[in-house]
């Protein structure tokens, strides 16, 4: 799990008061507007909304991709909005984990050598690196893909691929971004059950999406419009989810 | 009609669109097409001083000379000489002088010169030209110019000559002698005294003795071999210098019926071994004068292929760099109608285009700079006029220009024309090579290399444009310091004319390093706007920003070093090629110089893109785009 730098206490996530806003003027674009958000350890939070409500741009204020125009970000207890570039990626390495809706993996990479790169970043040991992405492939059900290029895999695949690396570095979170936005609804169903495992394996997970169904593998769901929160609904952990999704393949 | 039209109106307004692109492509391509028209325009300039001063000096067809005559002490037995004035052929001839070599001592240089006898009256043939002062008189001796001048004296001065006081009387230009420091009388031969080419001109063929000069203890020669001046004294004055007898040679001077036969005269009055008679044709003179000049000649013209190289690199680069943005506008093109033969049509019109302009550009500043370096021979009358811009001179310039903008976008513009519109409007890009051995190697590296080395990996084919554009420019600037070596090495006492040689290569170098500067800022320009995605993503999975900009900068600086060894060995083999003789290795130093200074120059090109690159919040790339 995390290093020792990292609280073990408290929520794995907090912001307060963020708002993010794009250019100047008339252009000038709310992209945030006054977000309060917190997430606690091992929680899965689904964030939904129409396009350009502000998902993606939350999402990287979280992993400090970006910085926000003010308010503040909490991770794991230390707050990340004020870090320079360098201690941001410090924090990347060991504390989050992204998945992107269009994967961006490496194309000249294979799935293995895509999955130890962050390792590798990290400054773990070549052989060390290689066996925890041997693992990773295989916890993802991709075993047997290890030695193929991106373009030699499915969609579904590909986006398995890019959770394994996410998970490389044994972050505290994993955000992910539209994961099954580019998958059709089998490849959908496969990356729904692997998200699925980590939650149950207590991975907090932030996950944003248009699809009611990834949601549904949720705690907790949220919804934005035009930069903040509208609505909050607890989901209950019902026996018919899972059958919900069984459904999906059906 | 129409078609022309929209494909110009498409080209220009894609051209406005990219104005630094454009000007880096202008740029790239005038350095290039200007060091041609220099180049071209240099060609055969001294061949007019030179005739106008063998005109103005009754200038001889044949110098032939004699040293110990009949290998004895004994004094001159000049019958085998004088037997060539009345040989088939000769029309008429002055002499035999008497000549020397003594010892000039003049504003602290000391060099040895020919000294020759003259008398008062005129001669009928070689009678050198005054530029300064009055002919010789006892105790008044006349320099030859590019002498006078290497050894800073006028007329009027005081020099020493063999230990004697003498007056500077004059100062004349002759067309019967090589121009200082490579004067040469007999006994003149081989790697010595001069230098002989096969290629151009007859050869100089020397007699080489058999043993060593006949007269004088080891220690105290009768003639040095080696570089000289010339100077003319009285007759009485030349043999009162010569020490001794053995010490003593003489000269005539030919004038034959027909001059073009002079190097077939020459052959047929080669004499047997042993005897130390050496004739010259004029021939193998004008060469001697023009050999400054072709030397100059032969930087700038090498100077320019490698400068059209460098620029066609840049522009593959710069072609294959826009590869991903104009296979979208391909799509565009394509998807409301443009035939793919429009699509590539555009792509040439453009690059053609700036290559006009760039002809056009060359052609003007190559024409300004050229009279600069064509300085009048030294030695000689009249000025060397570079000559009015010549049809041929400006189609060769003009065809070099589109030949390497049509050569550098043809293979893109059909590969662009090709694609499918699908593919081209869903901005893929091009599957990338995949190096494995090379991403199993860097995975055990640090985090920089690691990167760079797969970036490097991925563009293989701009990767080799890379090293190749850095050999070609470090095999032109080694190759300068070899022969720049050379000059100094072999450098005669006072000003040598051959420094001239210094300008040029100095300018080549200079053009070289400013064309290969802009190369790698379309290098690393592509390659940035390239690396934007994965250094993102790079960032999103833990590496930090003082990672990316060195990996992104090793990404060029290992090709760049590469490029920097490869270029050390081409160097020092195109000075082998150039130059007849064996070339000096220029010293450890400079080579180390070199290849250092390349690379602290594409690092520190390298840093400011990676740098603003590392600056940019990594959400930005990672937005969108599609994988
Ligand atoms: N770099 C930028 N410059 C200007 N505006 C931006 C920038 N990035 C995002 N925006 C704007 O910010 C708002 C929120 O964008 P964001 O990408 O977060 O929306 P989203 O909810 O993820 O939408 P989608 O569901 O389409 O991915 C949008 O109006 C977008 O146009
Ligand atoms: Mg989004």
């Amino acid at each position: 799990m995390p290093s020792e730098s990292l609280s073990s206490l408290g929520p794995a996530l907090r912001t307060h008061g963020l708002r993010m806003r794009y250019g100047q003027g008339t252009g000038l674009v709310n992209a945030l507007d006054g977000v309060e958000l917190e997430v606690a350890r091992g929680e899965t939070l689904a964030v939904m909304g129409p396009s350009g409500s502000g998902k993606s741009t939350l999402l990287h204020l979280l992993g400090g991709l970006e910085r926000p125009s003010e308010g503040e970000v909490w991770l794991a207890g230390r707050r990340i909005d004020g870090l320079g570039e360098k201690a941001l990626a410090r924090l990347r390495r060991q504390a989050v984990g992204f998945v992107f809706q269009a994967f961006h993996l490496m194309d000249e990479l294979t799935a293995e050598e895509n999955v130890e790169l962050p390792a590798l970043l990290a400054g773990m040991s070549p052989r060390a690196a290689r066996r925890r992405a041997g693992e990773l492939l295989d916890r993802v059900g991709l075993a047997g893909r290890a030695g193929h290029l991106p373009s030699a895999l499915s969609g579904g695949e590909r986006q398995r691929v890019a959770v394994a690396r996410a998970l490389s570095n044994e972050p505290l979170v994993v955000l992910a971004d539209e994961p099954t936005g580019n998958l059709d609804s089998a490849a959908t169903a496969d990356v729904l059950r692997l998200l699925d495992s980590l939650r149950e394996t207590g991975q907090t997970l932030v996950i944003v999406t248009h699809d009611a169904r990834v949601a549904a593998i949720a705690d907790r769901l949220i919804s934005m419009r035009d930069g903040s929160f509208v609505e909050e609904t607890r989901l209950t952990r019902g026996g018919g989810r899972l059958s919900e999704l069984a459904g999906l393949e059906g | 009609m129409g078609r022309i039209l929209l494909i110009c109106r498409l080209a220009l307004r894609d051209l406005r669109r990219r104005p630094g692109e454009a000007a880096l492509l202008l740029l790239a391509t005038t350095a290039a097409t200007a060091t041609l028209t220099i180049a071209l325009a240099l060609n055969g300039v001294t061949g007019q001083p030179f005739q106008s001063t063998r005109a103005a000096t009754a200038g001889p067809d044949v110098v032939a000379s004699l040293a110990w005559p009949g290998q004895s002490e004994d004094p001159a037995d000049l019958a085998g000489l004088e037997a060539l004035a009345s040989a088939p052929g000769v029309a008429a001839h002055s002499g035999p002088y008497p000549y020397t070599q003594a010892v000039v001592e003049a504003n602290g240089v000391t060099v040895r010169a020919w000294t020759q006898g003259r008398g008062a009256e005129a001669a009928a043939v070689d009678q050198p030209a005054l530029v300064e002062g009055g002919w010789v008189a006892d105790g008044g001796a006349v320099l030859e110019a590019s002498f006078a001048q290497a050894i800073g004296v006028d007329a009027g001065d005081a020099i020493t000559l063999g230990g004697r006081s003498f007056r500077v009387a004059g100062v004349a230009v002759t067309a019967a002698a090589d121009p200082y420091p490579k004067v040469c009388l007999a006994p003149c031969w081989f790697g010595v005294g001069a230098e002989s080419r096969a290629e151009n001109g007859p050869p100089r063929t020397r007699p080489r003795p058999e043993r060593g000069p006949p007269s004088g203890p080891p220690e105290e020669p009768s003639f040095w071999i080696g570089q000289g001046g010339l100077v003319w004294v009285t007759e009485a004055d030349a043999r009162g210098l010569a020490t001794r007898p053995g010490s003593l040679a003489y000269v005539m001077n030919l004038k034959l019926t027909d001059p073009a036969a002079a190097p077939a005269f020459v052959r047929a009055h080669m004499p047997e071994a042993e005897s130390m008679l050496f004739p010259v044709a004029w021939q193998d003179i004008l060469y001697g004068h023009a050999r400054v000049a072709e030397w100059k000649q032969t930087a700038l013209l090498g100077g320019s292929w490698m400068l059209g190289l460098l620029a066609l690199a840049s522009i593959a680069v710069l072609v294959g760099g826009r590869m991903a943005d104009q296979l979208r506008r391909v799509g565009l093109l394509k998807a409301v109608g443009g035939t793919p033969g429009l699509v590539a049509a555009v792509l040439l019109a453009q690059h053609l285009a700036v290559a006009l302009v760039a002809a056009a550009a060359g052609l003007l500043a190559g024409r300004l700079v050229a009279p600069l370096l064509a300085e009048p021979g030294i030695g000689l009358i009249g000025r060397a006029d570079p000559g009015p811009l010549t049809l041929p001179v400006a189609g060769l310039v003009t065809a070099l220009a589109l030949g390497v903008a049509g050569v550098a976008t043809f293979l893109p513009a059909v590969r662009a024309a090709r694609t499918s519109t699908v593919r081209a409007l869903a901005d893929l890009p091009r599957p990338p090579r995949r190096a494995g051995w090379l991403i199993a190697v860097s995975a055990r590296l640090p985090v920089p290399l690691l990167l760079g080395l797969r970036w490097a990996a991925r563009r293989p084919r701009r990767a080799v444009l890379g090293v190749a554009a850095i050999a070609v420019t470090v095999t032109g600037i080694v190759a300068a310091l070899a022969t720049d070596a050379r000059r100094y090495a072999e450098k005669a006492p006072g000003d040598d004319p051959r420094t001239a040689l210094g300008q040029v290569l100095s300018l080549v170098v200079v053009m070289l390093v400013a064309q290969a500067v802009v190369n790698a800022v379309c290098v690393i320009w592509a390659a940035t706007l390239e690396a934007r995605r994965s250094s993102a993503l790079a960032r999103a999975l833990g590496a930090t920003p003082g990672q990316i900009s060195a990996g992104l900068s090793a990404a060029q600086v290992l090709p760049a070093l590469g490029g920097a060894l490869l270029g050390i060995a081409g160097g020092i083999g195109l000075a082998e090629i150039l130059d007849d003789d064996p070339v000096a290795v220029p010293p450890l130093w400079q080579l180390l110089a070199v290849v250092l200074g390349c690379v602290v120059v594409i690092a520190g090109l390298t840093a400011v893109p990676a740098r603003l690159n590392a600056r940019r919040p990594a959400g930005e790339a990672l937005r969108t785009e599609p994988a």
